[in-house]
């Protein structure tokens, strides 16, 4: 948290990625063609600091991190929201903070961006569905946020919605869940330095597909619990109605932590198998918390985890 | 010569062994897709999905046959044994996917799926009832069985339901695809009850 960059530029001064892909990509493309090579495209760095939370693990390919994906609002196919993402308009974007804040109100992307600092957190991503990734994300941690907008001593919870906008998310017409998507952490899950606000991949600005232009990411926690493209963040006194909770409830806790031991009646979570390793790729076993127990096991020492899944 | 005839002499012309001929073409060319990136970064799921999609695919068609034939005229008995045939292979290949590329033959894990997940022991009963009609399925068997060989057939709309019911308990959420199916499943063995009189009368 300590010794952060400060940024005066804002969020909208970073040169589109279509602008300047355009123009390099014809650059880079005439030199390949005179070298008879191919050349990758040129990447819009974030400049994001290295971060000790990170893991060692190799990450996934940028090309994995944003062709794999869960996000409703776009369609229930893995592929789903690479090709219908596109369609979500994502500038101009507000955040609303209500609820127990001293500051409350409609936060633009740029008010949210500036005065943080972004670190690049390399973390591993495990799905209730038993596959997981590693992801180099881009951002900062939560806790920041909650800090400068004050959070009043009665709150006990942090409730997130998504953007409700169907004529873009054209999934949303469907009743696959009850919209907009919902999550919420506990206050301390919340304020733990490992849980980032994150805004970029790759140190690029976050690909639409994964929740562009702010998500959630809890390492700790099944993937649904990240979630996406958020417009609303809400401090409360009471445990916040969350959207796989609301559909099925013997299924989906409230904490969803990733507990190898603890079965889920749909997936055995005992094992996963990371994304990319091709048709003969093998399960791994599961890590309790994935792998972060050293650091989040102390919230839940006196809970039982079977009963508070 | 109506329509209805033109399309039973087409499907009388085509020779049964063909069908057994294509039947390994759809498999072969998911393998070859997912050997060469063409089913995303994860094809064992996807190889998996597409494998049980089609089986329970062929086994709709295969209920489709008799109705097919009693509301519509259209005659494909002939090759109903086949497309039963194919869908078993299909069913048991579906399966063989799951153990081997997706559960990397763990047996402790998959023992612990095969009597708690719902949607495993129901997907797994379905192709167990389907083993005895797969192997009943030649000329010898029907002539040595007799009547029974249509009792024992029966089996077959169990097996439909249970995998339609696979499809709809293994999705997520409220879709709306594995309930299609499951609607299909339902329809075709229901109109194995309409009573075969009130329908002469019906036309009456």
């Amino acid at each position: 948290m300590a010794g952060r960059w400060k940024n005066d530029l804002n969020w909208s001064e970073v040169t589109p990625k279509a602008a300047f892909m355009n123009r390099r990509q014809l650059i880079a493309g005439a030199t390949a063609l005179a070298a008879g090579g191919i050349a990758g495209p040129a990447l819009a760095k974030l400049g994001a600091k290295p971060s000790e939370y990170s893991t060692d693990a190799t990450p996934n390919t940028l090309e994995e991190i944003s062709s794999y994906n869960n996000f409703y609002e776009f369609g229930t196919g893995k592929n789903d929201p690479a090709e219908y993402a596109d369609a979500l308009t994502i500038d101009p974007w507000t955040v609303k903070i209500d609820g127990m804040v001293d500051k409350p109100g409609d936060y633009s992307f740029d008010d949210i961006m500036s005065g943080v600092s972004l670190e690049e957190r390399i973390y591993r991503f495990r799905c209730v569905e038993a596959w997981s990734m590693v992801v180099p994300w881009v951002g900062f941690e939560l806790a920041d946020l909650l800090n400068r907008v004050g959070v009043q001593p009665g709150a006990k919870y942090v409730a997130f919605e998504t953007l409700y906008r169907p004529e873009e998310m054209w999934a949303q017409k469907r009743p696959i869940l009850e919209w907009p998507y919902r999550e919420g952490l506990r206050l301390d899950e919340a304020m733990n330095p490992l849980t980032i606000l994150s805004t970029g991949l790759y140190d690029e600005p976050m690909p639409k597909q994964n929740g562009a232009p702010l998500r959630l990411v809890v390492p700790w926690k099944y993937g649904f619990k990240s979630i996406k493209s958020i417009v609303r963040i809400s401090l409360v006194e009471e445990m916040p109605p969350t959207s796989w909770n609301m559909a099925n409830a013997r299924e989906y806790g409230f904490y969803s932590n990733v507990n190898p031991q603890v079965d889920h009646p749909r997936w055995s979570q005992a094992s996963e198998r990371q994304v990319g390793g091709g048709l003969f790729a093998k399960r791994i076993p599961t890590l309790m918390f994935n792998g972060y127990e050293s650091e989040v096991a102390g919230m839940y020492a006196d809970m039982d985890l079977s009963k508070f899944y | 010569m109506t329509l209805t005839d033109r399309i039973n002499a087409a499907f009388r012309a085509v020779p049964t062994w063909l069908l057994y001929i294509v039947a390994p073409l759809p498999a072969a060319w998911w393998f070859y897709l997912g050997f060469t990136g063409g089913l995303g970064v994860e094809p064992i799921k996807a190889l998996e999905h597409e494998v049980g999609l089609f089986a329970l695919q062929l086994l709709i068609a295969g209920l489709a046959v008799t109705p097919l034939r009693r509301f519509a005229g259209i005659n494909l008995i002939k090759h109903r044994r086949a497309i039963g045939v194919v869908a078993f292979f299909y069913v048991l290949l579906h399966l063989l996917i799951w153990l081997v590329l997706d559960m990397s033959l763990l047996w402790s894990q998959i023992a612990a799926d095969l009597v708690k997940r719902w949607y495993i022991i129901i997907g797994m009963a379905s192709f167990v009832l389907l083993i005895p009609l797969a192997v009943t399925s030649n000329n010898w068997s029907v002539r040595k069985l007799g009547p029974a060989w249509r009792k024992l057939h029966k089996l077959v709309y169990a097996a439909c339901l249970l995998g339609g019911l696979h499809f709809v308990i293994l999705s997520k959420g409220f879709q709306l695809e594995p309930m299609l199916y499951m609607a299909a499943v339902v329809g075709l063995v229901a109109l194995r009850m309409v009573p075969k009189r009130s329908r002469m009368m019906a036309r009456a």
